[in-house]
């Protein structure tokens, strides 16, 4: 089956007066209509660079250098049609018809996510009226209907307020209801929940989860939330400093984790269990400067099973083990990223 | 909002009483009066003046009552929708300002367009363009327009247009239209004038509301709201008008009112500079001659100005953005 998404060696540079930042260099991966697809890693690991690069948003100086990005578009007689966005031009009308209808995005703060001169209604009906071929007041009931999908009480009177307005769950609701006024296929969720409190946390997810098995779209979903991820992906994969570590599906990753990057992530999570009083195990070290990555495996500084004269002098590529599990490491193969 | 208004107008005689001390304290607080200065002309043009004639005049002036009556009367003129008269041109003060307040408004209204005309769409290229050589082309001219003052531009201008294109280019009109009537040619020949010393007027504001757009709508491209429009997929320009450049505009508007006060001062020193037929030399006169009403009129009038400016700029602010209408609601 053709994914609905492949990215292919992705890689995304900021070219800076003071060095290049590698903020994204090779990423393959591969999304597939109606799949949760989990994406974890610390900060500046290059995950929502990632996303920001298949939307084509990426802001200069941040550059797309490398890679394919292969959206799967389904035609009115059920033929496909695979397009490069990699090869479009950001700013080119087929772009812009793409962003926001096709794949849409529900940024990370909600709270300044809407303009807050403009109200919450206008500012859904333009992107209703950007992607679909409707006049305003079809438009607008168009987002009436999805602030009632989405649970906003009184929607009528929601949509003509401004977003500093409403409460932080509604104001998160409102702009999930956005990303979905225009049908996407593919939703990028950039750390939907890391601005709101626990409850609307657990709320919002379980009302991405809903919408996401009624419209059988595909989700990324970035964080660095590993709860998050267990709870709400189908399969994830391991970032770290613009490299994948490891892929597999969410059981392989939490029960069956390859990676040692993957390893200590998991084990610095506090259980239920653990004696208490004890250190949390955290991983040593800390995340090199981007200008400064170390050679070979980016990870190798850290890693407590690192091989000497291998792990620091060459870069392990992303090669499948077991069935759905691929690992870049050279603990379990020998293969490395050519140059 | 209405409630607001209502206050701020309620508030605008008292504030009015005590401008109109402040002013009458400090347009008298130079030693001497008009008289003494009027002598002192008198004598360096060679004649000279009785004593007894100077207590006539001191008499009809009012010069020998005590200061607080001297102000009294000032008010009770003012009461009567009266500026008052002038001491040196024995005309009504209302006149005086009446005849020169055209001129005055037309320059500041051009002066002002251009500012704004320039300035705006300048900053958004150079925050767009952020760093391209046309920014640092952008940028260099507005710290050049920011550090010149005005009446040097002026003098550097005035001497350019004369020695190389033999053109004399102060005041607004050209000598035969000086006295004439308002006609469709009169106009033209301002219009001929005008432009330069409106550039004067305007490069310095132009150069630093620049700068303010610049840095205003710097600051906003980089907000959120600007990403997620982003991914609706909305054009790039479409987006960076409708959303960054309005809400960098906003702090803007809330600065408009601040140039009513200024349409009617008429910029000092460049106004005398270039002899411009505007308010800024009449008051120029009027402070030096010890013209104590003409000039306090010109001053409350300012001062005035300057308190409507500033509730219009309230209101103004208001109505463009509704996080500040709606406090309080």
């Amino acid at each position: 089956m053709t994914p609905l998404l492949s990215v292919q060696n992705l890689k995304t540079y900021f070219l800076m007066d003071e060095g290049v930042v590698k903020a994204v260099d090779g990423v393959t991966f591969d999304v597939h209509a109606g799949q949760v697809f989990g994406i974890v890693g610390e900060s500046g690991c290059g995950k929502s660079v990632t996303m920001k690069a298949v939307l084509r948003i990426v802001e200069p100086p941040g550059k797309i250098v490398n890679g394919q990005i292969l959206l799967n578009r389904a035609k009115q007689n059920g033929a496909s049609d695979v397009i490069d966005l990699a090869q479009l031009d950001a700013n080119s009308k087929a772009m812009r018809d793409i962003r926001g209808a096709e794949i849409a995005l529900i940024p990370q703060e909600p709270m300044a996510s809407f303009s807050p001169v403009h109200t919450v209604g206008d500012q859904i009906i333009e992107a209703i009226m950007l992607h679909q071929d409707v006049n305003k007041r079809e438009a607008r009931k168009i987002a009436l209907q999805q602030f009632k999908d989405v649970g906003i009480p009184i929607p009528e009177q929601r949509l003509d307020e401004y977003s500093w307005q409403l409460s932080g769950g509604l104001r998160q609701r409102a702009i999930i209801a956005m990303a979905l006024s225009c049908n996407p296929r593919l939703l990028i969720a950039d750390e939907p929940t890391t601005a709101v409190d626990v409850t609307t946390q657990a709320q919002v997810l379980r009302l991405l989860r809903r919408l996401q098995e009624q419209r059988n779209a595909a989700i990324i979903f970035i964080t660095h939330d590993l709860g998050v991820i267990a709870q709400m992906a189908s399969y994830v994969m391991v970032m770290y400093l613009g490299l994948v570590m490891e892929q597999g599906s969410v059981d392989d990753i939490f029960h069956a984790p390859k990676h040692p990057y993957t390893q200590a992530l998991l084990r610095s999570i506090p259980t239920i269990n653990m004696t208490p009083r004890l250190n949390l195990p955290t991983i040593s070290g800390s995340i090199p400067h981007p200008f400064n990555k170390p050679r070979g495996c980016p990870f190798h500084p850290r890693c407590e099973k690192s091989i000497a004269g291998k792990c620091d002098a060459r870069v392990p590529a992303l090669k499948p083990i077991g069935e759905k599990q691929l690992v870049s490491c050279f603990l379990y193969h020998d293969a490395e990223v050519s140059s | 909002m209405l409630r607001f208004i209502v206050q701020r107008v309620l508030l605008l005689p008292f504030l009015l009483i005590l401008f109109s001390v402040i002013v009458f304290w400090l347009v008298q607080a130079p030693p001497g009066d008009f008289l003494t200065s009027y002598i002192a002309n008198l004598a360096s043009g060679g004649s000279s003046i009785g004593a007894e004639q100077v207590e006539g005049l001191k008499r009809q002036f009012g010069l020998d009552q005590p200061g607080y009556i001297q102000y009294l009367r000032w008010m009770e003129s003012l009461a009567n929708g009266d500026l008052g008269l002038s001491l040196e041109y024995q005309r009504p003060n209302t006149e005086l300002i009446g005849e020169r307040l055209v001129l005055t408004i037309a320059l500041a209204l051009f002066a002002f367009a251009i500012t704004w005309l320039v300035a705006i769409p300048a900053g958004i290229y150079s925050a767009t363009h952020q760093n391209s050589w046309l920014d640092y082309v952008l940028t260099v001219i507005n710290y050049i327009g920011v550090a010149t003052p005005n009446f040097m531009l002026a003098l550097i201008l005035m001497w350019f247009a004369f020695s190389n294109l033999g053109l004399s280019v102060t005041g607004l009109f050209s000598p035969e239209y000086i006295q004439a009537p308002w006609s469709m040619e009169r106009v033209v020949d301002l219009l001929k004038h005008i432009w330069l010393p409106a550039i004067v007027l305007g490069i310095a504001g132009t150069a630093r509301l620049t700068r303010v757009m610049r840095a205003n709508l710097l600051d906003e491209l980089n907000k959120p709201y600007v990403v997620s429009a982003r991914a609706k997929g909305l054009s790039e320009w479409k987006l960076v008008w409708k959303y960054p450049v309005r809400l960098a505009i906003n702090p803007l508007v809330s600065t408009i009112g601040w140039y009513l006060p200024q349409l009617f001062s008429g910029s000092l020193i460049v106004a005398t500079v270039m002899n411009l037929p505007n308010i800024g030399p009449l008051l120029l006169r009027a402070l030096t001659q010890q013209d104590m009403y003409l000039a306090g009129s010109i001053l409350l009038i300012y001062c005035f100005l300057t308190i409507i400016g500033t509730l219009i700029s309230d209101v103004l602010l208001a109505l463009v953005d509704p996080r500040i209408r709606m406090e309080g609601v």
